[in-house]
């Protein structure tokens, strides 16, 4: 039962916690919640862009809970989605004459493969130099904005533009939204984002290698006397992570943008570490975890707009005490002891 | 000029300094401190704020301070009483800290970007300097040669040895994180009221997560940490005094590449070149005496 309640309760808890702050702001709470929902669910278009906050945010979520079942903290996954955009950006202003089908299918492929590449780099480090990946991941991080922002300035500036963004990617790139929920840019990346989390179940639970991560995982003296390498199974893990963070790419690059906009992911990297806690690492439970983080942002984003003192950063704030609520174990352990004591 | 970019070596450097001693105390005493970014942020808003409505650098350093010792009892409270992962609740409290400036400065200004400025008589000329590195003394002396010290150390190598000694190892590390959550925030207070005369939005840019990096780089020892962060306080002063200037064929060097260069050096060192880096011990362990 706590492993089903734990989550709710400590959703509820972080909240609850962030509305007292909005009160201590002079809103009222019960308002700021209905803003909060309505500007979440109120309309189609409005789930709609809920929805489209949810794409990148299960892409991170499976990154960094991949990387999680492996023992591995993937903090990276900023960095990673950064490189994974940049290089679908700069396959579609490179080659912008690409015929259509072929050419989503070729910046995918970029996106995949930078962002495997920047998960492979402190997987690299980490199985044969013995550097934490925690602090290689962060480092990797401001290196990847530091590449991203060179290339959005200069060698691929877009010149009708005066944000730092790269050149307007081919016509045969662009995957059109769907105009099913208002006019979100809702396009493939949302099934995508899904089948991806139903590849990763599969991967993890049912085939070999995927045992091997999670047997490195759980128990490395286990799994390496059973003859698994955890250095190679380590770079696997982290580079798949790196690819699936990469996949944000092809959601904001190729169905939303256009471009690679130099600062146009909110923290999605960061969120993910909160979708794969809160999901408890589970597939099914990141992209649940995913909807609410992202009705959260989208939610925010309204309360700018219609309360006086509440700013877009209240999403920051409430995912932040979603985020601690949901951490702390101690916590839990103390509330779900005292009710099952008595038995 | 030399003397000149090697002063402007120093100044950039200092908030480092501070963190990475805030750092320090708390690595050491086995709490990791991913932290240090938001409590370094929180520390430059309470000081800009401070400085604003007392016109005294020094209450406002305090008012600094303030912020971050708040910001670390949050932290302490979930990291070590309750027993979350340590890189998680950093993580979440580095969110916090980014999203309660801007709202906290709405509320006080009405203004999300910047709090106002602050005139130059009423701001630091070099004091924060001179006690960073006397603080570097400090802690070094502190670590090595006290009691206290000890006790800091033996929480974070050998936490059952100190409770087995008598000390309370919970107790020890809540005092870590608490000074931890002090002097990162007077680094970020060197940031707002010394570097520069107001506070901005995610001022603090990564040098929460560079201060990290050079306690790493360090080696976990508290000369070495500062030598790194003046390193990497030197690249920072190389990439203001080359921006625009004409290298690289005629065309300027583009910033990004020096911006990129400290979190380059970190990770190459960390990947055992310049010899390997040992954490301590129960770093990241939390402690339960049953």
């Amino acid at each position: 039962m706590r492993r089903v309640l734990q989550p709710f309760l400590a959703v509820g808890l972080g909240l609850a916690l962030g509305l007292l702050v909005t009160r201590l702001a002079g809103e009222n709470p019960w308002r700021v919640l209905t803003i909060l929902v309505k500007g979440a669910f109120g309309s189609r278009n409005d789930f709609g862009m809920t929805l489209f906050y949810t794409t990148p945010l299960i892409f991170t979520g499976l990154a960094v809970a991949l990387a999680f079942h492996t023992g591995l903290f993937n903090i990276g996954a900023e960095g990673q989605l950064t490189m994974g955009a940049l290089a679908a950006a700069m396959t579609g202003a490179v080659w912008p004459a690409m015929p259509a089908p072929l050419a989503p299918l070729l910046a995918g492929c970029a996106a995949l493969a930078a962002g495997a590449l920047w998960g492979a780099i402190p997987g690299w480090l980490r199985a044969r130099r013995g550097s934490h990946e925690v602090i290689n991941t962060i480092m990797l991080n401001f290196i990847a904005a530091g590449i991203s922002s060179y290339v959005a300035l200069y060698p691929l500036r877009n010149p009708d533009s005066q944000n730092p963004e790269t050149r307007v990617i081919g016509s045969g790139y662009v995957l059109s939204p769907w105009a099913i929920l208002g006019g979100a840019p809702l396009g493939l990346a949302l099934p995508l984002a899904v089948g991806a989390a139903g590849l990763v179940w599969f991967f993890l639970w049912r085939t070999t290698l995927g045992f091997e991560l999670r047997a490195v995982g759980q128990n490395e003296a286990a799994a390496r006397a059973a003859g698994i390498d955890p250095g190679r199974v380590r770079i696997l893990a982290l580079s798949l992570a790196g690819a699936l963070a990469g996949l944000v790419g092809v959601a904001e690059v190729l169905g939303n943008a256009g471009r690679f906009r130099v600062g146009f992911s909110p923290e999605y990297g960061f969120i993910g570490i909160a979708v794969a806690l809160l999901g408890r690492n589970h597939p099914a439970g990141v992209v649940a975890a995913a909807l609410l983080f992202g009705a959260l942002h989208k939610g925010a984003a309204d309360l700018d707009l219609e309360t006086e003192h509440v700013t877009r950063e209240i999403a920051l704030l409430l995912q932040a005490l979603v985020i601690l609520s949901v951490c702390a174990d101690g916590l839990w352990n103390w509330v779900f002891a005292r009710k099952t004591s008595p038995r | 000029m030399v003397t000149q970019f090697l002063a402007s070596t120093f100044r950039v450097s200092t908030p480092l300094v501070f963190a990475a001693m805030g750092g320090l105390m708390s690595e050491r005493a086995g709490v990791i401190n991913i932290a240090l970014e938001g409590l370094m942020l929180v520390g430059a808003f309470g000081a800009a704020i401070g400085t604003h409505a007392t016109h005294s650098p020094w209450l406002g350093a305090l008012c600094g301070m303030g912020a971050g010792l708040l910001l670390a009892a949050v932290y302490g409270l979930f990291a070590i009483t309750l027993r979350a992962n340590q890189i998680v609740a950093g993580t979440a409290i580095n969110m916090l800290a980014l999203g309660l400036t801007p709202f906290l400065c709405k509320l006080l200004y009405d203004a999300t970007g910047a709090t106002p400025s602050i005139p130059a008589g009423e701001r630091f000329r070099s004091a924060p300097l001179w006690i960073s590195w006397a603080l570097v003394g400090c802690c070094w002396f502190w670590l090595g040669r006290t009691r206290g010290g000890l006790w800091l150390t033996f929480a974070g190598e050998h936490p059952a040895a100190l409770d087995a000694a008598g000390v309370r190892v919970n107790r020890v590390r809540w005092a870590a994180v608490l000074a931890s959550g002090a002097l990162a925030g007077l680094g970020g207070a060197s940031l707002s009221i010394f570097l520069a005369s107001f506070f901005s939005r995610n001022m603090t840019a990564g040098r929460g997560f560079m201060a990290l990096a050079a306690l790493i780089f360090g080696k976990w020892r508290p000369i070495p940490a500062a030598l790194a962060c003046l390193l990497f306080g030197f690249t920072e002063a190389i990439q203001m005094r080359l921006q625009g200037v004409p290298l690289w064929g005629g065309k300027p060097i583009p910033v990004q590449f020096i911006q990129i260069l400290p979190y380059l050096v970190t990770v190459v060192v960390l990947a055992g070149l310049v010899g390997r880096s040992r954490a301590p011990k129960a770093l990241g362990t939390p402690f339960d005496r049953n």
